[in-house]
């Protein structure tokens, strides 16, 4: 009995190992790579200022308050769905939010803040994109949770989203107050 | 309305040729390390692609990094953990043997000494039961 069964149990076992398979993917975006950044100390950057060419930002001066790095370019049709998100988290006064313009013009970067409104701090321009690669950054959007002391502490690949920033990011604000 | 939609056209693909200029080598010995170690890379944006073969972006900023690095000096291991302390294990296509990798790099192997046990036991069980004799038309003539 067990010898005819025995086909059919393994095909059952098949089955729910690659139903497992399945299900472990499904609620997850596969296209977002995990960042080994998380937990480590942010990487050194020194970047103008969008509305003021001639002053640098660097790591250092961020440091003390702990602040959102969003990764945004006015070419970015996904960062235009997130920005009311993004406007509702800076109002909100949770989180001091610091736009990073990821290979833009400057011109049009002012233009698209201009047009609906800008949510950041402080916009600082990765013009040609190098300093992001230190960063782990690959598109826009993405968004950086950074500590007061420079730590790396969770990163999102694609628009954030009210669900997302409920689920996620307001539990480690949560942690960090 | 066709005349002004090429036009149009004309001005992207002028935009995108200027931004993505080729490589240029210095000699053919760098040009084929470039391409052996690019061809080992994955590319982050279009996950299916090597990172020698994307067109995306971000591929490009990295391709100009690898050579960078090569310029500086750098082996090819270095590289490769330039790129994974950035965007993790996943850019490589042959991951790092570890206790978490193992069943990636030993299963099928596994699954294959399996298989190749039930086999053997099967076959041996079968020649146990099978008659010693030969089958009775066994001159019969094909």
């Amino acid at each position: 009995m067990i010898k005819r069964l025995l086909p059919l149990l393994v095909f059952i076992a098949l089955a729910v190992l690659l139903g497992a398979g399945v299900l472990m993917n499904a609620g997850r975006d596969t296209k977002a790579i995990p960042s080994p950044l998380l937990g480590k100390p942010a990487p050194d950057f020194a970047l103008p200022v969008l509305d003021e060419p001639e002053r640098v930002v660097s790591k250092a001066d961020l440091l003390g308050q702990p602040y959102l790095l969003n990764v945004w370019g006015s070419w970015c049709p996904a960062c235009r769905d997130e920005h009311p998100v993004i406007t509702d988290l800076a109002r909100s006064g949770r989180i001091r939010v610091i736009g990073y313009d990821y290979k833009d013009e400057a011109d049009e970067a002012r233009r698209w803040l201009a047009q609906f409104g800008n949510p950041y701090a402080l916009v600082i321009v990765d013009a040609d994109g190098r300093a992001a690669l230190d960063w782990g950054i690959y598109g826009a959007p993405e968004t950086f949770l950074v500590d007061a002391g420079g730590m790396v502490r969770w990163k999102f690949v694609g628009p954030l989203t009210p669900e997302v920033v409920q689920e996620q990011l307001l539990p480690q604000l949560e942690a960090l107050e | 309305m066709r005349t002004w939609l090429a036009a149009l056209l004309l001005c992207f693909t002028g935009v995108v040729s200027a931004a993505i200029q080729p490589l240029e080598f210095h000699d053919a010995e760098e040009e084929a390390r470039f391409r052996a170690l690019t061809t080992e890379l994955r590319c982050v944006m279009c996950q299916n692609q090597s990172l020698a073969d994307s067109d995306a972006q971000i591929a490009h900023d990295l391709r100009l990094q690898v050579l960078e690095l090569m310029r500086e000096g750098r082996s090819d291991e270095e590289i490769k953990a330039y790129l994974v302390a950035r965007y993790s294990d996943f850019v490589l296509y042959r991951p790092p043997v570890e206790p978490r990798t193992w069943l990636l790099w030993f299963g099928p192997a596994v699954v294959l000494l399996a298989g190749a046990v039930v086999v053997t036991v099967v076959v041996r069980r079968r020649a146990a039961a099978a008659p010693a004799l030969p089958p009775a038309e066994d001159e019969q003539e094909w």
